[in-house]
């Protein structure tokens, strides 16, 4: 049986987690830098060589599985026609196949928009547009000036499934990489992203890893087989799903903060508890990730900090004459920094609740009152979470914490924001090991370990 | 097959008449995409950009239809949308007045077909293909 070994090359740490199979047992976690640019194997092997000479009487390691945001993550962008509808449908896409989405067009494709594409660091481009049967000039407009921008990147084609043979003959002219996929909003508010995630997958696994020089690392681990934030995600699923008779959380919450971002991830339908309530927009994915890039504990912290008032830091900092401008700096300056006396670490505490509350704010459902003859309703658009049981915290920040609970709490309703569907009173889980994206990857062979794992270690 | 969004327009939940439009329309062979009920201008223009409908037809039976539709045709036409051709219908108006004269506003404000209450949804079907074919 042996020890599966699963592999995170982050962006900053390669993270090992080594699982006994025999035993069903998690054996140990270690990490050392990411080394990207000389040869990204050192960086593994040394956090290998920690995990062993913690761990001596390991069993030999006979699977490997792994994951990666090294480099800069997958990195994407999203173009469709109109912003709520098909532009929204292709950043969902981008979003649940674990990438980050740079850039984000509508409509038709202006010279300034091709030239700020052409100078992004972009990985993939995902062009949608048009339900099936309905407009497809726009997206045969985009593809004409795509094509004749040539980018250089792979572009997945997920629009009006009329305009896929115009489209084949503008690419097929060219040396255009591209894949022509299912519409990602096939009827109006309707979200297909399943095979557009396929695809972003599929790519991820063969161009973009040697792109970012991890290649190398397969004669190893073998393919590495999705972007971190997708594990992540499937691992979410999975303990909110369940798997044959171990059964699984339920609707649930994720929250990662990092460095850079706050991820939240939600798995549940979300559909209003009352009949006076109208769903409005585009329907929501059953797994829904959202990432902001303003919200961060160290690269992000400036842009945190540009937006809450001084006055609306004071509420998360309790420390007086403090210099928060120049403490922001700091961090963003220093990305590895760690704060060493009481106020630092109430300041960092400080931006992880900003970040958990602001980044749920911009996550849940909203209502929006209408008085009608009828009564009062209302409209929800996005997700009702209010009746959610669990709430996950994970990442760098959090899991170190000893007041990560405290810090997770701001997820929850509040009474200056009674029009968000936020959670309730849900019980509040830290994954203190740092395991959930190497379950996510775990999942995929060993789903029902994976889960009792999970369920064993979220404390 | 040709594409026409419908909906009904505003504060109003009046959902019986929107699901018999709809059966009408498509039993003729339209391409019928309904917005539903307590829409907004903002709805039923996105949805024809997407759609790429030929035709919108609001309905309104709560009395504030004239509020809701007001500068429905120039919102339209900023948003590319300068060729669609805009029905409305049911009780669009408050009170009683002269259908005559609440026709003429409506045209005023851009709509191509103004319906009074009880008009056949046959009529609109007519029209559509006058307007904008089969």
């Amino acid at each position: 049986m042996g020890t599966h070994l699963l592999v995170d090359f982050g962006s900053t740490y390669t993270k090992l987690t080594a699982v006994d199979l025999e035993r069903e047992a998690l054996i140990g976690t270690s990490k050392a830098m990411t080394t990207v640019k000389t040869d990204v194997l050192e960086g593994f092997e040394h956090a290998l060589s920690k995990l062993k000479a913690a761990h001596p009487d390991m069993p030999d390691i006979t699977a490997v599985s792994a994951c990666s945001s090294a480099a800069g993550g997958l990195k994407m962008a999203a173009i469709g026609l109109v912003e709520e509808l098909t532009v929204e449908a292709a950043k969902r896409a981008c979003l649940g196949a674990g990438a980050l989405v740079e850039q984000v067009y509508s409509h038709h494709l202006s010279k300034k928009e091709i030239k700020a594409l052409k100078q992004a660091d972009i990985d993939i481009v995902l062009l949608a547009g048009g339900t099936d049967g309905g407009n497809k000039e726009c997206i045969i407009h985009n593809a004409k000036k795509l094509r004749d921008a040539a980018l250089g990147v792979p572009i997945i084609v997920a629009g009006n499934k009329d305009a896929a043979d115009e489209i084949e003959e503008i690419f097929d002219d060219s040396s255009q990489e591209y894949y022509l996929v299912e519409n990602v909003m096939p009827k109006l508010k309707q979200l297909n992203v399943k095979e557009a995630k396929e695809v972003i997958r599929q790519i991820f696994i063969t161009k973009i890893i040697e792109a970012k020089g991890i290649k190398k690392a397969e004669r190893i681990t073998g393919s590495i087989i999705m972007p971190t934030p997708e594990a992540v995600l499937l691992a979410a699923e999975l303990l909110a799903k369940g798997y044959e008779d171990e059964e699984g959380f339920g609707e649930l919450m994720l929250v990662d903060v990092g460095g850079a971002t706050t991820d939240v991830h939600t798995i549940g339908k979300g559909f209003p508890k009352r009949s006076e309530v109208v769903l409005k927009g585009l329907q929501e994915p059953f797994a829904k990730r959202t990432v902001e890039g303003d919200l961060g504990m160290r690269y992000s912290a400036n842009a945190l900090l540009s937006l809450v008032s001084p006055f609306e830091f004071k509420r998360y900092y309790e420390y007086d004459n403090a210099n928060i401008e120049a403490s922001a700096k700091k961090r963003h300056d220093n990305i590895d920094y760690l704060p060493d006396t009481e106020e630092e670490k109430a300041f960092d505490e400080a931006l992880a609740r900003i970040c958990c509350d602001y980044s749920v704010s911009r996550h849940v459902g909203h209502v929006e009152v209408v008085y009608t003859p009828l009564g009062n309703m209302y409209y929800q658009t996005g997700k009702d979470l209010t009746d959610l049981k669990y709430v996950i915290g994970t990442g760098g920040v959090l899991i170190n914490n000893e007041h990560a609970k405290e810090i997770l709490k701001e997820v929850n309703q509040k009474s200056d924001k009674k029009l968000e569907l936020r959670p309730t009173d849900p019980v509040v889980l830290i994954d203190r090991k740092y395991i959930l994206a190497a379950m996510g990857l775990f999942g995929q062979k060993h789903p029902k370990m994976a889960l009792k794992l999970m369920k064993e270690h979220l404390v | 097959m040709k594409t026409v969004v419908i909906g009904v327009i505003g504060a109003d939940v009046h959902a019986v008449g929107n699901k018999i439009i709809e059966h009408v329309l498509t039993e003729h062979g339209f391409n019928v995409v309904n917005i539903g009920v307590l829409s907004s201008q903002e709805d039923f223009i996105h949805a024809a950009i997407e759609t790429n409908a030929e035709a919108m037809l609001v309905s309104s039976l709560y009395g504030h239809g004239e509020i809701d539709c007001k500068y429905m045709r120039e919102n339209c036409d900023e948003a590319g949308l300068d060729k669609i051709k805009l029905y409305v219908g049911g009780n669009i108006v408050v009170g009683k007045q002269d259908f005559k004269e609440v026709e003429q506003r409506f045209k005023k404000m851009g709509f191509d077909r103004v319906y009074p209450p009880g008009t056949d949804i046959e009529d609109a079907v007519k029209h559509l293909r006058e307007d904008i074919g089969e």
